[in-house]
C-alpha cells in the first residue's frame, strides 16, 4: 500500500494547493497589469472612486495576498495626492453604518486581505486634487516586512458602469 | 499497480477534489456577501415609514415631498463626506436606475443628506450629478433633516472632530435605500451593500 498510499496524498495536496490557489486568485481581475508583486505579496486591482473637488475625502481600494510563509503587517499607506491617508473600516453596528480607523491590518502567510466597498479602505484626506477619472494616482503601502511597496490607483468614475467595482456588503 | 488499488486511488482523489471544493465554498460564503434572501427587498407591512417633508434642492429652491407625486422617488440618506459607504450605494442607485431601461425613467433618485452643516445645497449640486444626470440632492435646516430622518427612521450621529471647529468629523448613520411610489408612500425598502443588480431586482418586482 506504500506506494499508493504516498500517490495518494500527493492526490490530495495537489487538489488542495489548486484549490487553495483558485482562491487566493480573485475570480476575476481585470487588471493584472497593475498588480504588483512584491517579496511573498501581491497587491492586486490598486483603485479609487473619483472624487468631487477636493474638500471631501476619497476613498481606495486593494487586494494583497501573502504567498509567503510568515504573516506581514500593512501599518500605513502615503499618496502625493493626499495630506492624509488613513486605513478605515466600515462596520455595520446596531444597524448604524460606522467607520473606524485601524492601526495595521495583518495578511496572513497564505491568506489575503480585501479592501472593498462597504468594509475595509483607504481614506484620502486633504486632497491636493479631485481624483479624476482616467487619471491613476500612486499610492505607496507601507508594510512591517516588505517595506515600501509602490502601487498605481486607478480612478474610476463615480457615475456611468460600475466598473470592476465588487461591493463587499454591509451585512458583516 | 492493482486494478483495485487503482479505483481506490481514483476513488480517494476524487473525494479529495469534492471535499475541496467544498472547503472553498464554504470559505467563499463566509468571506463572500451572501445575497440576501429575498433579494433586496425588506418586508415593511404595517410598519409606519414615510411621510412629508420639507427640504432645499441644489437650485435653493423649495422641495415638498408632494413635488414627486406621480412619479417614483428613490431615496438614500447619508453624507457626501463619507468616502466609502454613501457613494458605493448612490453609484448603486444610479446604476441601478439605468439598469431598468425605459422603467427607470419614472424614478427619481434623490439623495438626502444627514450633515447639513457641510452639506449646503449648493454644494450637493456637482455631487449628487456625478453619480447620475437626474439625481435630486436635498438638504436643508438641521430640524427640517432632523424631522425627515424621524418620519423615514434614519438614525445618525454625527462623530467627533479631531479639533474643536474642524469639519473633518464622520456621521454614522442608517444605510437603507426608500422609495416612494407615486401616491408618496413608502412603495419599497431596500437593504444597502447589494449591488446595482439587486437593487434592479428588487425594483422590477415593485414597479408597475
Amino acid at each position: 500500500m506504500s506506494v499508493s498510499r504516498r500517490r495518494l496524498s500527493t492526490a490530495v495536496l495537489a487538489a488542495l494547493a489548486a484549490v487553495s490557489v483558485h482562491g487566493l486568485v480573485p475570480a476575476f481581475a481585470p487588471a493584472l497589469a497593475r498588480d504588483v508583486t512584491a517579496g511573498s505579496l501581491v497587491v492586486s486591482r490598486p483603485w479609487a472612486r473619483a472624487t468631487v473637488g477636493t474638500s471631501r475625502p476619497g476613498g481606495a481600494y486593494l487586494t494583497i495576498v501573502n504567498k509567503g510563509t510568515t504573516a506581514d503587517r500593512l501599518l500605513r499607506a502615503e499618496t502625493p495626492v493626499a495630506a492624509m491617508c488613513e486605513l478605515h473600516r466600515s462596520i455595520m453596528d446596531g444597524g448604524m453604518m460606522r467607520m473606524t480607523p485601524i492601526e495595521a491590518i495583518e495578511i496572513p502567510p497564505g491568506g489575503e486581505v480585501k479592501f472593498a466597498p462597504g468594509g475595509l479602505h483607504l481614506m484620502l484626506m486633504g486632497l491636493r486634487e479631485p481624483l479624476a477619472a482616467g487619471k491613476p494616482v500612486p499610492l505607496t503601502l507601507i508594510f512591517e516586512k516588505a517595506g515600501r511597496v509602490s502601487v498605481e490607483l486607478a480612478v474610476e468614475p463615480l457615475g456611468g458602469k460600475v466598473g470592476g467595482m465588487e461591493t463587499k456588503g454591509m451585512t458583516h | 499497480m492493482t486494478p483495485r488499488r487503482i479505483a481506490l486511488f481514483t476513488l480517494a482523489a476524487a473525494a479529495a477534489v469534492l471535499i475541496a471544493f467544498a472547503l472553498v465554498k464554504g470559505a467563499r460564503l463566509l468571506t463572500d456577501p451572501a445575497p440576501p434572501p429575498g433579494g433586496a427587498l425588506i418586508a415593511t407591512a404595517g410598519a409606519d415609514i414615510g411621510g412629508p417633508f420639507s427640504l432645499v434642492d441644489t437650485s435653493g429652491k423649495r422641495v415638498t415631498d408632494a413635488d414627486f407625486r406621480g412619479r417614483y422617488a428613490l431615496i438614500y440618506f447619508g453624507y457626501t463626506f463619507c468616502p466609502d459607504v454613501c457613494p458605493t450605494e448612490l453609484q448603486a442607485i444610479g446604476r441601478a436606475v439605468d439598469l431598468l431601461g425605459p422603467a427607470g425613467e419614472k424614478i427619481v433618485p434623490v439623495f438626502i443628506t444627514v450633515d447639513p452643516a457641510r452639506d449646503t445645497p449648493r454644494a450637493l449640486a456637482d455631487y449628487v450629478k456625478a453619480f447620475h444626470p437626474r439625481m435630486v440632492g436635498l438638504s436643508g435646516a438641521a430640524g427640517e433633516i432632523a424631522a425627515v430622518a424621524k418620519a423615514y427612521r434614519v438614525y445618525y450621529r454625527l462623530g467627533p472632530a479631531s479639533k474643536p471647529g474642524a469639519t473633518d468629523y464622520l456621521v454614522d448613520h442608517t444605510s437603507f435605500i426608500y422609495l416612494l411610489g407615486p401616491d408618496g408612500k413608502l412603495a419599497a425598502l431596500l437593504r444597502g451593500g447589494v449591488g446595482p443588480d439587486a437593487i434592479a431586482q428588487g425594483l422590477r418586482s415593485v414597479l408597475r
